[in-house]
């Protein structure tokens, strides 16, 4: 006997930001499938307009309290683009340490707090304390060491007050950063743990075959810059963006769906970096992630968390290496001058590429903004991702199976409060 | 056992970073959900336990006809409401519609503008519903949002001074950046509860904490004109995270004319 079913999640847990699911289907066909974003949209693109450039990486901040260092990364990057000037040496690698602290901050959340409750069968990271204490507590600890690396390097966690367009308000002294040093230590052997930890648990066997796109570096693990490639053999600089991309707006969401054009999804975030740049992690990384059984590609989403914490372990090594070789840079920023031009920038934050570009007109104000968060490119993925995913647990009940869902749409750690702010003037002019 | 009190977190148009700091409180999480019952917070947990509330903490700022309902009820359901940061207490960046045509906006940011539901105006929470309570920051701060946490647990008020970040820079011993290095900074009439963290970083406040009491405007507005800032950039620097908060709304609108 064939019946037709209905689950319907009207407000998403443990992701940030206010989304809901839909699913119809009749024995194991889905009939109809909607992963719905109603956050309220804040405009941003919109309120760009007509504010100093100067401004744009403490206002874009504002888009998301869990990423802030990415947005503002990707804002300095555009902007100092359209100048022509290029950020280098010493203060390049003290954004790149602030970007790990937010790394280390935003994979220590999601893994302990929000996605390992799922797979252990608790609420939250709360309630899962209860019979894990000493995980959670570590977890707390290691999150925190993230935050602390933002507090010295950015003056707080939550929007950072010491970023600016050049590069810094005020640099560290090397005695400021050898006091993170033990910290530090302690983070990287209990995300070596951690990665032990997760690799444990169970994973419903789950593959698909994704367009992985992720920023890349000849140098580094890219995290605060590179060009944009993909597993299908994508490799652009980051200002042909919108000659690649492009987004349109469904009904049902807030959030533009992102597809490349003339071949529709593909997938942004720990997994496609590390696909796509495994080589480039440090051997306690590479280490780590072959103990826990990954393969050089990971293409489960539910092991999402194990790449999480194998980049935690990377970050950590990575902010060790930083703090080693850190000599105070002579001037805490670089000089941007407006001129008029359009820039281009990117970066990797913690939920896959953010890209921002602006129009600076003569007079040092924005004329035109353009802002692509990474879950509103990962959205048809999600949405793909639970439509494979439903035939093989149709068997479950409604209440296995939604949970089973919701956790399918938690691999992406989807920001959600991110996803809703910005706008694809490409689509307009088509 | 003795029940614990309850405690609901909610979320309006916001960046998810208020209620961030609660997770960020690493030290005392465990602790706090010890003596207050977590039972309505969707960024943490599935779980929920039905109202009332003893305690609601809400974040964000009312921008749909939908959350202009939702926050009726939220406070039909609450003991205690209070608003924790910017975009609840004063209607956040995304205030900054209110000067401007929120239909443009809309066809600027979004191919089918049809599809969006939105109020021409973002406004703080106490526009809406009686608030006990408005704790101020973009973002708050940890050790006011435990003191209010505690305040709320012993029936008292909260100690959370309403002077400005001029005081924290004394107390920290940060050289004042706009009398020694001439940097416009809107510490005078700022707030206090970030730590006065720009100064010590070498850059003048940017107003992220709202009004102190009784700012003086006029006063601050002559020293930055003094440095040079044009009345466009005064207004400018007036209007970001609390930029519709009553102060800041009207020396920024003086300014623009």
């Amino acid at each position: 006997m064939s019946s037709e079913r209905e689950i319907a999640v009207d407000y998403l847990a443990r992701v940030e930001g206010e989304g809901a699911m839909y699913l119809r289907l009749k024995d194991d066909e889905v009939l109809d499938l909607q992963f719905k974003i109603f956050e309220p949209p804040r405009f941003f693109e919109a309120f760009l307009r007509g504010r100093r450039f100067q401004e744009a990486p403490d206002i874009t901040a504002r888009i998301c309290g869990i990423c802030p260092v990415a947005y503002q990364t990707s804002a300095c990057n555009a902007l100092e683009d359209a100048a022509g000037v290029q950020v280098g040496g010493q203060l390049l690698a003290l954004r790149r340490m602030l970007y790990c602290g937010e790394w280390i901050e935003s994979h220590g959340l999601h893994v302990f707090l929000l996605h390992a409750p799922d797979f252990l069968g608790y609420e939250s990271g709360i309630a899962m304390a209860a019979d894990h204490l000493e995980r959670v507590e570590a977890g707390l600890r290691l999150k925190k060491t993230g935050n602390h690396l933002m507090t010295v390097l950015g003056g707080r966690e939550i929007h950072p007050i010491n970023v600016r367009v050049g590069g810094f308000h005020r640099v560290p002294s090397k005695a400021e950063l050898m006091e993170l040093r033990s910290d530090v230590e302690w983070a990287l052997e209990t995300a070596i743990d951690t990665v032990d930890w997760v690799s444990g648990f169970p994973f419903p066997e789950f593959e698909r075959d994704y367009e992985f796109v992720a920023l890349q570096h000849p140098d580094r693990y890219a995290i605060e810059d590179g060009r944009v490639v993909s597993s299908r053999g994508l490799d652009i600089g980051v200002t042909e963006w919108n000659n690649h991309f492009e987004e349109s707006h469904v009904p049902w969401s807030n959030a533009l769906h992102a597809t490349i054009k003339e071949r529709g999804s593909y997938h942004v975030g720990p997994m496609a970096r590390y696909s796509l740049n495994f080589e480039q992690l440090t051997p306690a990384a590479q280490a780590a992630a072959v103990g826990a059984g990954l393969g050089p590609t990971c293409t489960n989403p539910f092991q999402s968390i194990v790449v999480r914490a194998v980049e935690m372990v990377f970050a950590c090594e990575e902010v060790l290496r930083l703090i080693d070789a850190y000599t105070p840079p002579p001037q805490p920023a670089l000089e941007v001058p407006a001129n008029g031009a359009t820039g281009h920038g990117a970066s990797e934050a913690p939920r896959g590429i953010l890209y921002h570009r602006y129009q600076v007109d003569e007079a040092g104000l924005i004329a035109d903004a353009q802002i692509v968060p990474p879950t509103s490119q990962n959205q048809l993925s999600i949405e793909d991702d639970l439509r494979s995913f439903v035939p093989q647990y149709s068997q479950l009940d409604d209440e296995q199976l939604q949970w089973q869902l919701e956790q399918a749409i938690r691999n992406y750690d989807p920001c959600i409060s991110c996803a809703t702010h910005f706008l694809d003037l490409t689509v307009e002019r088509e | 056992m003795t029940a614990r009190p309850k405690l609901a977190v909610w979320k309006f148009a916001s960046c998810d970073g208020c209620q961030l700091t609660l997770l960020d409180c690493e030290d005392e999480l465990l602790a706090i959900a010890g003596v207050i019952e977590i039972a309505y917070f969707p960024e943490a947990t599935r779980g929920e336990v039905a109202g009332p509330y003893d305690l609601s903490l809400v974040e964000g700022s009312i921008t749909t006809p939908h959350d202009a309902t939702r926050i009726q009820e939220v406070r039909r359901i609450s003991k205690t409401v209070v608003t924790i940061g910017a975009c609840a207490t004063a209607g956040g960046i995304q205030a900054l519609r209110n000067w401007d045509d929120v239909d443009a906006f809309l066809s600027i940011v979004y191919a089918h503008p049809e599809y969006i539901e939105t109020l021409e105006t973002s406004t703080p929470i106490s526009d809406h519903i009686a608030v006990d309570f408005e704790l101020r920051g973009c973002p708050i701060s940890k050790a006011q949002l435990i003191e209010v946490i505690e305040a709320f647990l012993h029936g008292r008020k909260p100690n959370v001074p309403g002077h400005s970040v001029c005081v924290e820079c004394k107390l920290r011993g940060t050289a004042c950046v706009m009398v020694a290095h001439g940097v416009p900074c809107l510490g005078p009439v700022t707030q206090a509860g970030c730590g006065a963290i720009c100064p010590a970083y070498n850059r003048g406040c940017y107003g992220c904490f709202g009004p102190a009491e009784s700012p003086n405007m006029g006063a601050m507005g002559d020293w930055w004109k003094s440095l040079g800032v044009s009345d466009a950039d005064l207004a400018r620097a007036l209007r970001t995270f609390n930029g519709y908060a009553p102060e800041f709304r009207e020396a920024s609108e003086a300014y623009e004319q």
